[in-house]
């Protein structure tokens, strides 16, 4: 008992706690606030647009931007249940809405194309431009590379000036055709070493990253953080061949965990057989060629060497990460690359997509529809209407407090479906009370005592309830996993509402109902209680083959009027109810009772026979 | 009614004294239940769904530089040149207004850019047009429809396995499916907007109708969970007694599910101009009656008449009518014969305790 009501309480306090401790302010808008959050289509949020980049000129087309809406979408949804919009716009635009305030963290996510990939070191060189032996061949050899950074970032640049022309393409295939293997030094063209000597990657503008790098080719190009440039070698594995991708703590080389955070990559069969042949050639060869790099987006977030070949396809990445850019880079890395580069082109704060007036409007009116429900129910059940409120306003309390701690804790917001959702729960949830009631009552009327009939009840009741919400659970979980965006928010509020549900069943309604059936009101059954053995037609056996039962004389004239006005309403297969009152005026045994039934039953089909 | 009123009918209802004759009049259900799935079949076919911006891209509008952000005086200007628009409008930063509707012909994109114009007081290069695509593409119509055939035959399954009967998890399924399509006839000829709000509403119906169809079946499998050890009374009728039996439960849950959709669809939708919410009120409401009238008038009905092809329930419904007529040629008391078909006599069949017989050992 002490356990339920720690239960109940909970979340309560869990969110009176977040509240103060970690209260939502200007400054901290992912704290917890004692109203839930509300999503894209009722409060409003940001509204991101990202024009489609390319950078090796080729085509944009629909399909890219299917995809890139689709794995964008993915990103977003493995973020929290935050039901954002996604819309292609025009031709090369997509415009991502997100509900409340959004920080760069989320734009990064979302606008990041994330294409990784790992090729061989060739050779590092200092990070700063060295000044070419031949000026005139540094202007058109400037990318023997292609698509990296550099180039695209153009004017002003030594480097970056030209694109490759086909002859130096040309040269460079033919150059790594003819290598015998992917660390070969010879794949270097001079049009490659001149790029490379002109690379500056003290420039910011050389560090900005973007996709498309081609993988068959060398790259040239810098380190996230500058510190270095590199040739490298043409793509050995690629982030398709991931599994899967987590961040966390590094272990450090004893097996304590260090306080470096990094991404731990898992790859499927084929990138382990390619990861592991790279490794076995690279781990004998001399300084810098043993070292692979780790390329995201053109740039280099790390180059360790390989001291023993990797077999297990399990890898990690370390560089200069913080927990939320470990955490973004997992969560891109899992759900694929982009396959088109995004410039963040604007972001704005757009207002809620629905009326704001209109749903106060709608939600008053369904406040009138719950009124009704407590009217109807106090109409059906007497009293015992008021414990169905009363387990309502308790599912309610826990419906709202814990939304208020999953939009603090998971970012979930609640939206016009989500709303839908809960108003639906109403009568799921008092479906499960009708249920049980119901079942106390059938039990009363085969004659059980209150207590005996809240036992047995509850036993029968309990596995109907358990076997709906069952199939209700089912179809949430099914459905969350299984879809995004909006649906994926109607699913999140179905299961959370079921489960609620089934608890405040076991644990409130339950036990209030056994304290109550040992009330003297309800056990004796007071006309307004609801559960009157009058008004149920229960006979409560008292020994001996005899029923205590309403007063007799309360209750012969209302069964001698019976008969007749009920006659013309009892259907075709009815019997005919039959008197319960012997002629003494004894309330007679179910014996008794069926014999006098039969023979009306009897009499009343020779009347029928004779008219 | 008599004496008691609900209660005592509800008391009738139980003791079987009185007893309507649903699964007997089975072929009257299945025939409007015909009627109305064809009709919602044609009025999808012929008609459709009126499909929304949000389904199927359209034309957006950006203001800059508004003078108001006033929301309406878009919605009026839209009106003025496309009557039957539904158009989105919410603000964008501090003094721009986005209107989006569905797809206009160039004509109409023309006018309504200059009524926009004309609205917010601004020159008309101030409001720029554009192609605005699906938020709720196909590739997010396709995980949803997948989510829920998965999500159907998981519990078609767990039916099937609790019930221990395929055939109760296949009339559940269907008169289930039955419900949507009606709902989505209704809706079409209805003709408002397909919103994605409509399809989380439809998928609620969904859930709403095996659930309810759960705890129908529930009794069901209660009142029948004996019946080949007895000769009184056969599946049929003993499946009749239990939709009569649980028709109070029924009438009250959909009664206590419906008040407060209706409440929304009614009060708000139509007295209030609550327009936002009209669209998933209306699936609900016409979802959660179809559902709980199915789960009585169909789903138990087909289960009666799918499980009467069981070998086993037919030799047995075969062994009862056999005794019975037998009876009503020894010339037996017709009353028997009543109360054995209204399923009244609820008999089960006695079994030897043992030691749950004893009084408990004090301790």
């Amino acid at each position: 008992m002490l356990l339920t009501i720690l239960t109940i309480l909970l979340p309560f306090g869990a969110l009176l706690a977040g509240w103060q401790f970690d209260g939502k302010s200007s400054d901290n808008p992912d704290g917890a606030s004692l109203a839930p959050g509300l999503a894209l289509d009722l409060q409003g949020g940001t509204q991101v647009i990202l024009q489609a980049v390319t950078s090796d000129g080729s085509e944009i087309t629909p399909e890219a931007m299917e995809e890139a809406i689709g794995v964008i979408r993915q990103r977003v949804d493995a973020n929290g249940v935050s039901e954002a919009e996604i819309a292609a716009q025009g031709e090369r635009q997509i415009v991502v809405e997100i509900p409340g305030e959004v920080d760069d963290e989320t734009v990064a996510l979302i606008s990041q194309a994330a294409q990784m990939k790992f090729r061989p070191v060739l050779t590092i060189g200092n990070p700063t431009a060295q000044p070419s032996a031949d000026p005139s061949a540094s202007g058109d050899a400037a990318a023997g590379s292609d698509g990296e950074a550099a180039n695209r970032e153009g004017a002003g640049d030594v480097a970056a000036a030209n694109e490759p022309t086909k002859k130096e393409i040309a040269e460079q295939e033919k150059a790594i055709e003819s290598a015998t293997d992917p660390s070969d030094l010879a794949q270097i063209t001079p049009s490659v070493q001149a790029a490379f000597d002109a690379l500056d990657c003290t420039d910011p503008k050389n560090r900005e990253g973007g996709g498309g790098d081609h993988p068959g080719r060398l790259l040239v190009t810098c380190d996230q953080t500058g510190a270095a440039k590199y040739i490298l070698g043409p793509v050995e594995v690629d982030g398709t061949d991931l599994n899967s991708a987590t961040s966390g703590l590094q272990p450090g080389p004893n097996g304590t965990v260090t306080n470096e955070w990094g991404v731990n990559l898992d790859f499927n069969s084929e990138g382990t057989v390619k990861f592991r042949e790279t490794t076995e050639r690279l781990t004998p060869l001399e300084p810098p060629r043993n070292q692979f790099a780790i390329v995201l987006d053109g740039l280099v977030v790390s180059a360790p060497s390989s001291n023993d070949p990797i077999t297990n396809g399990q890898a990690s990445i370390t560089g200069s990460f913080t927990r939320d850019t470990a955490a973004t880079l997992a969560n891109q890395l899992s759900f694929g690359s982009l396959p088109l580069t995004f410039d963040v082109q604007g972001q704005n704060t757009i207002s809620a997509t629905l009326g704001s007036e209109q749903l106060q409007r709608g939600l008053f009116a369904g406040l009138i529809g719950l009124a009704l429900v407590v009217v109807y129910s106090l109409f059906q059940y007497r009293t015992l209407g008021l414990l169905t409120v009363a387990s309502l306003v308790v599912a309610a309390a826990m419906t709202y407090v814990v939304i208020a701690l999953l939009s603090w804790g998971m970012g979930y917001r609640l939206s016009l479906p989500g709303v839908a959702g809960l108003i639906v729960a109403i009568g799921f949830t008092a479906d499960s009370f009708i249920v049980y009631f119901e079942r106390i009552r059938d039990e009363l009327r085969d004659g059980r005592s209150l207590r005996l009939a809240v036992q047995r009840g509850w036993s029968r009741a309990r596995r109907t309830i358990y076997a709906a919400k069952a199939v209700n659970l089912l179809s949430a979980v099914i459905l969350y996993f299984m879809t995004v965006g909006g649906v994926r928010g109607f699913a999140f509020t179905l299961g959370l509402t079921t489960i609620i549900d089934v608890m405040v069943v076991i644990w409130f309604t339950h036990p209030v109902m056994e304290i109550i059936s040992k009330v003297p009101f309800f056990r004796d059954g007071h006309k307004a209680s609801g559960l009157s053995p009058d008004r149920l037609d229960a006979a409560p056996y008292r020994g001996a083959g005899r029923f205590a039962g309403p007063k007799p004389d309360a209750a012969v004239p209302a069964d001698a009027a019976a008969p007749g006005r009920e006659r013309e309403l009892v259907s075709a297969q009815s019997v005919p109810p039959a008197p319960r009152v012997a002629e003494d005026g004894r309330r007679m045994t179910i014996a008794e009772r069926r014999a006098a039934e039969r023979k009306a039953a009897a009499e009343a089909a020779q009347n029928e026979e004779k008219h | 009614m008599a004496r008691g009123g609900f209660a005592q009918w509800g008391n009738d209802l139980y003791t079987g004294r009185r007893s309507y004759p649903i699964i007997q009049r089975r072929g009257l259900w299945f025939s409007i239940v015909a009627l109305f799935s064809a009709a919602s079949i044609l009025v999808l076919v012929f008609q459709g769904l009126n499909l929304g911006i949000d389904f199927r891209g359209g034309s957006e509008f950006t203001v800059s530089g508004a003078s108001t952000t006033d929301e309406d005086v878009a919605l009026e200007a839209v009106a003025s040149v496309a009557p039957d628009e539904e158009p989105h409008v919410s603000t964008v930063g501090a003094d721009s207004v986005r209107v989006q509707t569905t797809q206009l012909d160039n004509q109409q994109t023309d006018q309504v850019g200059e009524a926009l114009a004309e609205a917010y007081g601004v020159e008309a290069s101030e409001v720029t047009s554009n192609f605005i695509g699906p938020t709720w593409g196909q590739s997010v119509s396709m995980r949803a429809l997948w989510g829920t055939v998965a999500f159907v035959v998981a519990a078609a399954v767990f039916m099937a396995i609790y019930f221990r009967a395929w055939r109760m998890s296949v009339a559940a399924i269907v008169a289930m499916l039955a419900d949507v399509l009606i709902s989505a006839g209704v809706y079409a000829v209805i003709d408002w907007e397909v919103t994605p709000s409509t399809i989380i509403g439809f998928l609620t119906i969904l859930g709403f109708s095996l659930y309810d169809k759960m705890v129908v079946f529930d009794k069901v499998r209660e009142n029948t969970v004996a019946v080949t050890e007895q000769t009184r009374s056969t599946y049929g009728e003993r499946a009749n007694l239990a939709v009569n039996q649980t028709l109070v439960r029924s009438i009250n849950t959909s009664v206590v599910a419906l008040l407060p959709v209706a409440g929304i669809l009614f009060v708000g939708g139509f007295l209030l101009g609550a327009g936002t919410l009209k669209d998933i009120s209306l699936s609900l409401f016409v979802g959660i009656a179809a559902g709980a009238l199915s789960s009585l008038f169909l789903a138990t009905p087909l289960d009666v008449a799918l499980r009467e092809r069981e070998p086993k329930i037919a030799a047995h419904t075969k062994k009862v009518m056999d005794l019975r007529a037998g009876l009503v040629a020894e010339g037996a008391d017709e009353s028997v014969l009543a109360a054995a078909a209204s399923g009244s006599a609820q008999l089960v069949p006695g079994h030897h305790q043992g030691h749950s017989a004893q009084p408990r050992r004090r301790r």
